[in-house]
């Protein structure tokens, strides 16, 4: 029996100004950053959550031609393929912090649904990223 | 020129971004593509070269994306979310929308109560019968439909833990 998510991957444009991204902006920290001939093994991870990374991958070479990373590039910029959902304690508190280190790119402001407080963003890329405060928000944070 | 058409597609994608946000605002679109740092002209063109369709057509659908969700999740009368989302015209809201949707928002509405009655009643235990739970669909279908609140439904109680 599978027992846990031990990677999940995304695609991004350039490894180094997404770890710029994910660090220093979005606040996770460096898992692995490994180099392997010209292949740079790079994760990302939540702090206090090593269980599970992000492997953050550019199209390219071993696995892809050139044509087929063209096609994966501008599916990226399109935000056209998968994302990451994380979670929150305080997403208004988060987006303010996002905001102070930088980040424009929001696609959703924080936003009380039933199921809890929900918002999103893009990496520099285009990549949807959503952080979810789960359950009620208390009556006097709603606006 | 593979990088130009990436650095245009995030231009885009962040114009489109910004009609999502304020879908409910008439489309200006010379604001919007001012996000995307390109002309009025070309980014319309761009646009529809790149997403598929123009940006007057995007705004639409998810107008009428939007009223789903509402027509799904609030009591707000069919002119009201028409006006909520976006439309100045219940004419055109309505048009649209069974262009898109295949049928009218009432229409849409009352089909969502029924499905939700009958997903309600096949859970039940087996001993209620399924031909009150019958009944009890027809009753909605012929009174004004009574709201349940979302967290009946298993979604939320799925997220909410």
């Amino acid at each position: 029996m599978i027992n846990r998510l031990n990677v999940a991957s995304i695609y991004v444009l350039d490894k180094e100004e997404a770890l710029d991204f994910y660090v220093n902006k979005l606040g996770l920290e460096v898992g692995n950053d490994v180099r392997q001939g010209d292949y740079r093994w790079l994760t990302v991870r939540v702090p206090g959550n090593p269980e599970t990374e992000v492997s953050l991958e550019q199209p390219g070479p071993p696995l892809h031609d050139e044509a087929t990373a063209a096609q994966l590039r501008e599916l990226i910029t399109k935000g056209a393929l998968g994302g990451l959902v994380f979670t929150t304690d305080d997403a208004r508190g988060l987006y303010e912090t996002l905001q102070s280190r930088g980040v424009t790119d929001f696609t959703t402001e924080p936003t009380e649904h039933f199921y809890g407080t929900d918002m999103g963003l893009r990496d520099p890329f285009g990549n949807p990223i959503r952080i979810l405060q789960q359950g009620k928000v208390p009556q006097e944070a709603s606006a | 020129m593979s990088r130009e058409v990436e650095d245009l597609n995030r231009r885009l994608l962040r114009a489109r971004d910004a009609m999502d946000r304020a879908y409910a605002e008439p489309l200006d679109v010379r604001a919007v593509a001012a996000v995307a740092h390109i002309s009025e002209a070309h980014f319309i063109r761009t646009f529809r070269a790149v997403f598929g369709e123009t940006p007057h057509r995007y705004l639409q659908r998810r107008r009428v994306e939007r009223s789903m969700f509402l027509l799904r999740e609030t009591d707000r009368s069919v002119t009201d979310v028409c006006l909520d989302v976006g439309f100045t015209s219940l004419g055109t809201f309505s048009r649209m929308f069974r262009e898109i949707v295949g049928e009218t928002p009432s229409g849409y509405r009352t089909g969502m109560d029924r499905s939700w009655r009958l997903t309600a009643s096949s859970s039940r235990p087996c001993g209620r019968g399924s031909r009150r739970g019958w009944r009890l669909n027809r009753a909605v279908l012929e009174k004004p439909p009574v709201r349940q609140p979302p967290s009946i439904r298993t979604e939320p109680d799925e997220l909410a833990q």
